[in-house]
């Protein structure tokens, strides 16, 4: 066995959560390729069928298939947690890199501001963003995004301030090396990798956020699949059909836990 | 000034500025980035049906026609004699009816809180005392599950289980204890996560330092070093991560208090924003930084009485 089959061997756990992340992007890329049934139409006589070998996650008020739907909803939950992430991490980094790369006066009023931007929990402040630009997955991306710069400004900011008292820092600037040069060849890429350890944690937090937005009804309207609003239909039901509300959070949860999981494994090749 | 003076007043003054600023943020955010603020007053669907001359008087109520620098220090002026305004819904004050729900999402958040800090010890206590490696692998892994579950799913769980098939307690509503057992355990499931990761490593850590090296020389038995030495010590740091505490707690009831049909703030918040009420929404976001700010500012307060290391640096004059 090669020192890399080994090495996952090892490790049974994290090659079950890279899995079940790789099923889930699987789904939101090619939903077609896992289901034959439509998300969207039902065969409203077979409404509420319990899980089987006909329908996997079994059938909701509509006779729509969860299965189908659960794998649709992969691609608004997941695309949404993407753009959330992408935005939180180019906008906290671009603010951590300017807070702690000029320092002074500047690193100040910039680290107060995001003070404020943690003193309001995210939840919170991503319903408030949500309320002004009006319900949409779009808008609870942004909102999750934007509630979630401050924190990774602050994380940027701190491994800046390392980097730039590191000796190949002052050697750069010793030979004529401009700050801006020393900025994106030396900082920058110093700085990062603690950034995107924490992009992977952001992964799991986001779809929980997205989820969570989406089961308060502020993300796609009722027809769209969405895994927190598929949660909250088959809420209506829970007392009769549990399996309709259950077995979409239980694929859910799966995601998250195996982000976490994955993320962990990162940060301690960081450590190393 | 003395440094434990000057120390007392950075705090407070940081503490000020964070609920001054989250009146502003939240003042811009709600009040001036919308391009029309009365129509968010207005159902989308009625809009345009409308009259004008209905969209102007309203206007004029909320004081939107008045210049922002105006609307904004009238705002701050009567938010210090605590004063949000009227609810756009109910038509009460704002704080009147915030007061209302509050005792009801308190007892929620406390009984969680207090069950959250029994777990989150419980599961360290097990990490460190256990000679078990599976033992401790299996609680080690109990704190990210607790954070990567849904609360919206638990809750279903919890009712769907204990509700429904066991018939132990009832559902929805809000009478006597018995209705708040579900709730108070789904929303203690999130926030002992952080709280647990965390003690189980400084219990990991305090029990390789040299006092507990000391204290197995003298003889001490496994048990007596982690209650008499280990807990003490390695507690404290729970106290860093309140502010997160308080986030999860605040984010976790609404979704909780959504789920079991409860009343109180964090259902309040919910309404709020679906009908857009903006004042409410607004008093919320500033009694919830309120909130924030005095829980960081008590822990700055308090550490220092609890912590001889930190007390010692601010007498030599460092202030944090």
């Amino acid at each position: 066995m090669t020192a890399f089959a080994s090495g996952w061997a090892r490790r049974p756990v994290l090659v079950v959560a890279w899995l079940v992340v790789l099923v889930a992007i699987g789904w939101a890329v090619a939903p077609h390729l896992f289901t034959s049934y439509s998300p969207f139409t039902g065969d409203p006589s077979a409404s509420f069928a319990p899980p089987g070998a006909e329908h996997w996650f079994g059938t909701d008020r509509l006779g729509r298939d969860l299965f189908a739907r659960s794998v649709y909803g992969a691609r608004t939950t997941l695309t949404a947690t993407l753009l959330a992430v992408l935005i939180a991490f180019g906008l906290g980094a671009v603010v951590g890199l300017i807070a702690g790369f000029a320092g002074g006066l500047a690193d100040t009023a910039i680290m107060r501001v995001v003070d404020v931007f943690l003193a309001i929990p995210s939840l919170l402040l991503a319903m408030v963003v949500v309320s002004v630009l009006g319900y949409s997955t779009n808008n609870i991306a942004l909102a999750v995004g934007i509630s979630s710069i401050a924190s990774f400004a602050r994380v940027m900011r701190a491994q800046v301030l390392t980097v730039v008292n590191q000796d190949y820092v002052k050697a750069a600037y010793g030979l004529g090396v401009g700050r801006l040069g020393v900025m994106t060849r030396h900082v920058v890429p110093n700085s990062l990798s603690a950034v995107i350890a924490l992009a992977a944690l952001e992964v799991g937090t986001g779809v929980l956020a997205v989820a969570s937005l989406g089961f308060l009804g502020y993300g796609a309207p009722p027809p769209q699949p969405e895994w927190g609003l598929l949660v909250a239909e088959g809420r209506d039901y829970v007392a009769v059909h549990p399996y309709a509300s259950i077995l979409p959070g239980l694929a859910l949860a799966a995601v998250v836990i195996a982000t976490h999981r994955i993320s962990t494994s990162f940060r301690k090749e960081n450590h190393r | 000034m003395t440094p434990v003076l000057h120390y007392i007043a950075l705090k407070t003054g940081r503490a000020l500025f964070v609920v001054w600023a989250a009146f502003t943020v939240t003042f811009v955010l709600l009040f001036v980035l919308p391009a029309n603020p009365v129509d968010l007053l207005f159902d989308p669907a009625e809009l345009n049906a409308i009259p004008p001359e209905v969209k102007a008087q309203v206007a004029d109520n909320y004081g939107f026609n008045e210049p922002v620098v105006l609307q904004y220090l009238d705002r701050l002026g009567h938010a210090l004699t605590g004063d949000f305004g009227n609810s756009v819904q109910s038509g009460k004050p704002v704080v009147g009816a915030v007061l209302d729900v509050l005792p009801s999402t308190l007892a929620l958040a406390a009984g969680a809180l207090a069950l959250a800090v029994l777990i989150a010890f419980g599961i360290a206590l097990v990490a460190t005392a256990t000679r078990r490696a599976w033992l401790r692998n299996l609680v080690e892994t109990l704190p990210s599950g607790a954070v990567s579950v849904p609360v919206f799913l638990s809750g279903v769980l919890m009712l769907q289980i204990f509700s429904f098939q066991l018939g132990w307690f009832p559902s929805f509503g809000d009478q006597g204890w018995r209705s708040l057992v579900l709730p108070l355990v789904t929303l203690a499931i999130p926030v002992a996560g952080p709280i647990a990761q965390l003690l189980v490593r400084s219990f990991a850590g305090e029990f390789h330092s040299g006092y507990v090296t000391t204290s197995w020389a003298k003889g001490a038995t496994r048990g007596r070093i982690i209650v008499g030495d280990v807990l003490r010590n390695a507690a404290l740091p729970a106290l860093t991560i309140a502010g997160v505490t308080f986030g999860n707690l605040i984010a976790g009831a609404v979704i909780t208090e959504t789920v079991f049909a409860r009343k109180g703030v964090g259902r309040m918040t919910q309404t709020a924003i679906n009908t857009l009420d903006l004042p409410l929404v607004a008093g919320i976001v500033v009694l919830v930084a309120v909130s924030f700010a005095v829980i960081n500012l008590a822990v700055d307060l308090i550490f220092p009485v609890l912590d001889p290391r930190l007390r010692a640096t601010l007498t030599a004059g460092n202030p944090g």
